[in-house]
């Protein structure tokens, strides 16, 4: 390894290596604190051609690498493979252009989320996915786990967002997805890198699009009794033929807790609907007294609508601050990340609780309500034996209650290392394998983050199905598991 | 004996057409006609599996017979792409229709491949819902169709593509996999997103047999609006101003020609008092250019493209730009119309994709398609050629990949080795 430092070195310099073991520790875990492995180093290049010469290094000693962000990812999508090593990406965060006329931006893979809108919000455009941890988040953690956020409903995904990609394959060459142009020729290889979570080569750059500011956008808050009819409130609102810009609900615990930690001047009540409306201001004033009313029908006794921006953002502050805030009620939770189809919200949400009582354990409830998006959080104290697993328990099964719901184990954490497991629960081994074939196109030898997303990791030109050992494996240098 | 039977008809064997019939029905497997040909080539046989494990089953064993695949709906944009290398069935969806699940509530629906969209449509109206896109000839083209042409309209500028509004698929693979991926949820990230990976792929990765839509609402109330321009660059300047305005607008294009001055469409989606006040918006936008209340037929310009009597010395062809470069890409159409001598007419969406029809001599419009595609894609756009007349001398259909294609291949490779599906119709001979 010596000598492979040695050139990892050359590359990046003496302060773009990183390889005694107290620096390296900062690197074990993602936001995912849970799993925690050491990579062998860590490298933080500077260029596209720091990334290639490093990638081309790892495919000759066949080192698995992984490719980071921030750090911020919830699934464990960042954490090191064994005797691999971590490619961060934080030091490539140059916004290269920004191309007003054609609402595209091009970013390297460390730009900071919210700095795509804090560059271009002069001009009164911004950026629409936003992610929670927007202010620290990076644009290629965000393409890595094709992440949405509250706004996706009317504005969509990462995905949607991600016109072009300059990606060093595994093997270390230079390829290029997409474009600033739509529809190029060919496969949409950009569609399926996007939400790959790092497992089929490193995004070098990014071509995204901006979207223009609404004319107005208003935030209204409706107290009900309980997280049943603030949903029944949702589903008149779709029925409506409205698409609000976002609906978030909470409970009566994720109030408490949002309170406690940034005042956010919330109604105390059982089901909290947060419901936002964009676009031109005599179409969203005629649409707000429309939403007031369903509210109304549906039981809520208080219905707020924020008065200036400054309320509005401290309404957004609340919600965004959610997960972090349970600490403040609970020494350790879990936060789970399900998807059902919404209109199974009052059946799932009876299960979690009848789950939660069973189980002795608090679950507090933040809900991307209008798409379905779950995020649970699971509360317990590690210090009491045996609450940590039973939690961990009571989060998968969680899980299972979207899969049978007809829904996803996860809207925008990921699946990372973490709920590898539960795919196959999820998806049929037909379905899998035929993924395995998209990334076996990618990365036959496997070294790009090979450890993560699928359950059982299959050999490239294994045939599925009736077990054959690859050659590899009978030689004795891998194992399957 | 009938056609499809006779050994010698087909060059079939026919123990291979028996097990095809005893999957199918023997009422399902045709000797093809010439009316099945692909862009000059004659398939055998057309087989219309009624499952999609018929499906899967019968492109197992064409794929283990060495046998080329062309999947077909309603065959509306078969000749897009490259002639196919070989083929020797059709594999219709015709059959697979059925709406499987409508799940109003929750914005999503399920559908079999061969359904239309007029059909799908109609259905999802009933609950005041669409599949937000405007493909060519809804009464006729199939989900399956659409999707591996990828094909979409004006309704793209706010609501996005095909890519963005799939959101679960299941394809037969070559050898006969059934594999589904995504799921019935707006909001999902697990596993690899191979919805989008089948769609625009011409068939050539597998079969779609079904898919599941995000949906929209249908619009209370709709405006449309045309604006005159003097010239492309008044028409570009208006396109952008309005992309940069409060406006919402749901779609807007324009028409240019070689013998009209160019005007542009726009629509408005909303309740009534959302449209009034844009429409006072788009007026004091619009500063001296006349604004006239358009028809909602302006939205089905597209199909006027297609319509020709002449298509012996007519080329189409979906074209790719910048936004902000749609006169400068007008103003070289016109000088290479004008060398070639073609006439020509375009129509350009607010999103840079556009569709360009070419009338002359054969040589002439290979001769304008090919300078232009240079040209465009010195400038990161892209032509692909989608109706070539047969005399026009040959013309790749698709133009550059770029240094993604050797990927392109191995992913090619991996889902369909033997290329039995659409062999040789897909860019840099996939």
């Amino acid at each position: 390894m010596g000598h492979t430092f040695d050139e990892l070195r050359a590359i990046v310099g003496d302060r773009g290596l990183i390889s005694s073991a107290e620096e390296l520790h900062t690197y074990e875990c993602d936001g995912l604190t849970n799993f925690r492995v050491m990579p062998r180093a860590v490298v933080l290049p500077n260029t596209t051609e720091q990334v290639q010469a490093v990638v081309r290094i790892c495919h000759r000693e066949r080192m698995p690498f992984v490719a980071r962000g921030s750090g911020t990812g919830l699934s464990g999508g960042a954490l090191p493979v064994e005797n691999g090593i971590v490619i961060s990406l934080a030091r490539m965060n140059r916004i290269l252009e920004v191309d007003f006329p054609n609402a595209r931006v091009v970013v390297e893979p460390g730009v900071i989320n919210l700095d795509v809108t804090g560059r271009v919000s002069p001009q009164d455009y911004f950026y629409a996915p936003d992610p929670s941890s927007q202010s620290i988040c990076s644009i290629g953690g965000n393409v890595a786990e094709n992440s949405g956020g509250a706004h996706c409903l009317k504005y969509g995904f990462t995905t949607t967002h991600v016109l072009g990609l300059e990606v060093v394959l595994p093997d270390g060459s230079l390829v290029h997805f997409g474009g600033k142009t739509l529809d190029a020729p060919g496969y949409d290889l950009a569609g399926v890198f996007v939400g790959s979570e790092g497992t089929l080569g490193v995004a070098t750059k990014i071509i995204l699009r901006i979207v223009k500011r609404p004319e107005c956008v208003r935030t209204l808050l409706a107290a009900f009794p309980s997280t049943n009819e603030a949903g029944a409130a949702v589903s008149d609102i779709i029925a409506e033929g409205m698409l609000p810009a976002a609906i978030e609900m909470m409970d009566n615990l994720a109030i408490q807790a949002a309170e406690a930690a940034v005042h956010a001047n919330y109604p105390n009540c059982g089901g909290l609907l947060l419901v936002e409306l964009d676009g031109p201001v005599a179409e969203v004033d005629a649409l707000m007294t429309e939403v007031k009313k369903i509210c109304s029908s549906n039981g809520a006794p208080e219905i707020r609508v924020a008065q200036s921006d400054a309320e509005r953002a401290l309404v957004w502050k609340g919600r965004k601050a959610a997960f972090a805030a349970m600490g403040r009620i609970s020494p350790n939770y879990i936060v789970q990340d399900g998807v059902i189809p919404r209109t199974a919200l009052p059946q799932v949400m009876s299960e979690i609780e009848r789950l939660s009582q069973a189980g002795g354990l608090r679950v507090a409830n933040v809900f991307h309500a209008g798409d379905g998006n779950l995020h649970p959080l699971v509360l317990y104290d590690r210090r009491i034996a045996g609450q940590e697993e039973a939690a961990e328990a009571l989060s998968s099964q969680i899980l299972e209650l979207c899969i049978a719901a007809g829904g996803s184990i996860t809207g925008e954490h990921g699946v990372g290392e973490d709920k590898k497991k539960m795919m196959a629960k999820m998806f049929a081994e037909p379905d899998l394998a035929t993924m395995q074939r998209v990334r076996c196109a990618f990365d036959p030898l496997q070294l790009s983050n090979p450890t993560k997303v699928f359950p059982t990791p299959r050999l490239c030109g294994e045939k599925p199905g009736e077990y054959v050992p690859h050659s590899a494996e009978s030689a004795g240098i891998a194992e399957r598991y | 004996m009938d056609a499809a039977t006779k050994p010698e008809a087909s060059g079939l064997h026919s123990a291979l057409r028996h097990k095809f019939m005893a999957i199918v029905g023997n009422e399902n497997v045709h000797a093809a006609t010439a009316a099945d040909a692909v862009a000059g080539v004659q398939p055998k046989l057309v087989i219309e599996p009624g499952a999609e494990r018929e499906l899967a089953e019968i492109l197992r064993l064409s794929n283990e017979a060495g046998l080329a695949v062309i999947p077909r709906g309603n065959g509306t944009k078969l000749g897009w792409g490259n002639p196919p290398t070989r083929a020797d069935l059709i594999l219709s969806t015709t059959r697979l229709n059925e709406i499987i699940e409508h799940a109003w509530a929750d914005l999503t629906v399920t559908v079999e491949a061969g359904c239309t969209i007029q059909r799908l449509q109609e259905t999802l109206a009933q609950h005041g819902q669409r599949l937000a896109l405007d493909p060519l000839w809804p009464e006729k083209a199939t989900i399956g169709g659409v999707l591996s042409a990828n094909d979409s309209g004006a309704l793209r500028l706010r609501f996005g593509a095909l890519r963005d509004l799939i959101i679960g698929a299941t394809i037969a693979l070559a050898d006969g996999t059934l594999a589904s991926s995504g799921g019935k949820v707006v909001k999902n990230v697990a596993g690899y997103d191979l919805p989008k990976l089948v769609t625009g792929a011409l068939g050539t990765l597998g079969v779609i047999t079904r898919a599941v839509f995000r949906l929209h609402p249908l619009p209370r109330n709709t405006r449309s609006f045309s604006v005159a321009a003097a010239s492309a660059e008044e028409a570009k300047r208006f396109v952008v101003a309005v992309q940069d305005s409060k406006l919402a607008h749901t779609s807007l294009q324009c028409h240019f020609s070689d013998d009209t001055s160019p005007v542009s469409d726009i629509l408005f989606e909303g309740t009534e008092a959302g449209l009034a006040a844009q429409e006072n918006q788009l007026r004091d936008l619009a500063e001296h250019a006349a604004v006239s209340e358009a028809s909602r037929s302006t939205w089905t310009a597209r199909e006027e493209l297609w319509d020709f009597s002449d298509r012996p010395c007519t080329a189409i062809a979906k074209i790719s730009i910048l936004p902000a470069s749609m006169a400068r890409t007008m103003k070289l159409v016109e000088n290479i119309a004008n060398r070639q001598q073609v006439r020509w007419r375009a129509l350009v969406y607010a999103t840079g994709l556009g569709w360009l029809r070419l009338e002359g001599k054969p040589e002439a419009l290979r001769g304008a398609l090919h300078e232009l595609r240079s040209e465009l894609e010195a400038q990161h756009g892209s032509l692909v050629a989608l109706h070539r007349p047969e005399k026009m001398p040959a013309f790749d259909a698709w133009g550059s990949a770029g240094d993604a294609l050797p990927l392109m291949k191995a992913v090619k490779q991996q889902m369909d080795p033997k290329s039995t599906l659409n062999p040789g119709r897909f860019v840099g001979g996939i």
